[in-house]
């Protein structure tokens, strides 16, 4: 073999950015691309490198760390969240009166993008042409303000805080009407706005919203409403490697470089040495590779499959299970289409 | 030719062999289509193995599997979809045990 076993690794591995392109950007593992490597799927060898640490979690968010997995499946997992996991949202609006100012397709727009707190796994999509809704498949909210003058106010104000009573809709008014069980199954206060300070309308005295909404479930793929993620995303780890010490003044050029924490500073017998401390904290800017002194002592890329994930909940369901959630569909799509040929072979 | 169900539809090359076979996957993108690629790519049986998106307003991928030595490309579809499933049960598993053990270190959730 003409390229040593090193470099070969380092194609495989490593992304690598140098200073007007990125390199070995595609998963080239595959088998009789590499003489001497086995890359033939194993389960095996898979569950044995696979990792995931959970480095930041609450309600709304979580920031996890993904290795050993290929960038297709990673990426799936991505999509389906923005996509593909299903949540309730606003799809019926019936409007008995909107005396405000807000056209009625603007204002059901802006209901539709409320999110919901409501478990969609507890409920089924609605059949395609079914106009009702049941208690399985829907649920109905109702959004009824009007706004009066406030009798209280002094004279001399000019505040309409003061001036009117209830000139402000917010998605607080938004009040749930069970559909037959559904006040038993989930009690009272459960199913609503996740925030409740969302502004829909202003009102003057006189003018008054009337408003009976059904919400469905549906995908993210389908109206952008359904989607329950504010952000997805995933970036891969940076990897900052010396080709040669790095010493005295250089040293300081060298952190400058760089987002601050990425390399620190060793004082070893009064001389500077500069050191790696947390690649993961590097926005990969490749300004090091602009610098002559520096571009060549220094090698720069990204792990091929280390994902840090970080996803963003609208608050429907906590982040972490989002995540559970995206996997299961993936795993569903499998199943459809084993089930698919199963039924193929029988026929 | 056997046109199954509405949701994979098998495409058989006229005069090819079932070792080349191009499957038509209804309501999917690259979701699941570069992923099984890869999969199926990792398969040493198969010589080639490719997905298209047909039209952007069109939900449907054309899957083309060629395989080495005349075997059936339904086998490698069907072990990638197995293999592909397995993967996502141990990503589910380990990401499930990762969550509950991590609960107590940031609190309620």
């Amino acid at each position: 073999m003409a390229v040593p076993r090193s470099r070969v690794d380092e194609i495989r591995n490593c992304i690598t950015l140098t200073e007007y392109g990125v390199r070995n950007v595609h998963t080239t593992d595959f088998p009789g691309n590499y003489p001497g490597y086995d890359d033939t799927w194993s389960q095996k060898r898979f569950e044995k490198n696979f990792r995931i640490n959970i480095i930041n979690m609450d309600d709304s968010t979580v920031e996890f760390d993904m290795i050993g997995i290929d960038c297709a499946i990673a990426n799936a997992f991505r999509r389906i969240l923005l996509a593909e996991v299903p949540t309730m949202a606003v799809e019926k609006v019936f409007i008995y009166n909107n005396t405000s100012i807000v056209q009625d397709e603007i204002l059901a727009h802006r209901l539709g993008l409320i999110p919901i707190k409501a478990d969609p796994r507890l409920f089924e999509y609605r059949n395609s042409g079914d106009e009702e809704g049941t208690e399985i498949d829907t649920i109905q909210l109702q959004l009824k303000v009007k706004c009066t003058r406030n009798p209280k106010a002094t004279k001399e104000s000019s505040d309409p805080r003061e001036l009117y009573v209830n000139h402000m809709v917010y998605s607080k008014h938004i009040k749930w009407i069970p559909i037959g069980n559904q006040a038993d199954h989930f009690g009272e206060a459960v199913i609503g706005p996740v925030h409740e300070d969302i502004l829909i309308a202003q009102l003057r005295p006189g003018q008054e919203l009337d408003i009976v909404m059904h919400c469905v479930k549906g995908i993210g793929k389908d109206h952008a409403k359904f989607s329950p993620v504010a952000t997805a995303s995933y970036r891969l780890l940076p990897e900052i490697t010396f080709l040669e010490p790095i010493e005295g003044e250089l040293a300081e050029k060298l952190k400058k470089c760089f987002s601050p924490g990425v390399i620190a500073i060793d004082v070893l017998e009064g001389k500077k040495l500069a050191r790696v401390a947390n690649a993961r904290l590097d926005t990969c800017t490749r300004e090091v590779l602009r610098n002559e002194e520096l571009k060549h002592k220094v090698k720069i890329g990204r792990v091929r499959d280390h994902f840090i994930f970080s996803v963003e909940s609208t608050g429907i369901l906590p982040a972490a299970v989002l995540v559970s959630e995206a996997i299961k569909v993936m795993m569903s799509k499998c199943q459809r289409f084993l089930n698919e040929l199963d039924l193929a072979q029988m026929e | 030719e056997s046109s199954v169900s509405r949701k994979t539809a098998f495409v058989q090359a006229e005069g090819a062999d079932e070792s080349c076979v191009t499957y038509v996957m209804h309501d999917e993108d690259h979701t699941l289509g570069n992923s099984l690629r890869y999969m199926i790519m990792k398969n040493p049986e198969v010589e080639f193995c490719g997905y298209s998106i047909t039209h952007p307003s069109e939900s449907k991928i054309n899957f083309r599997i060629q395989t080495k030595g005349g075997l059936p490309a339904i086998e490698p579809f069907r072990r990638g979809l197995t293999e592909l499933n397995d993967l996502c049960q141990h990503v589910l598993n380990t990401f499930e045990q990762v969550y509950s053990r991590s609960f107590s270190t940031f609190g309620k959730d």
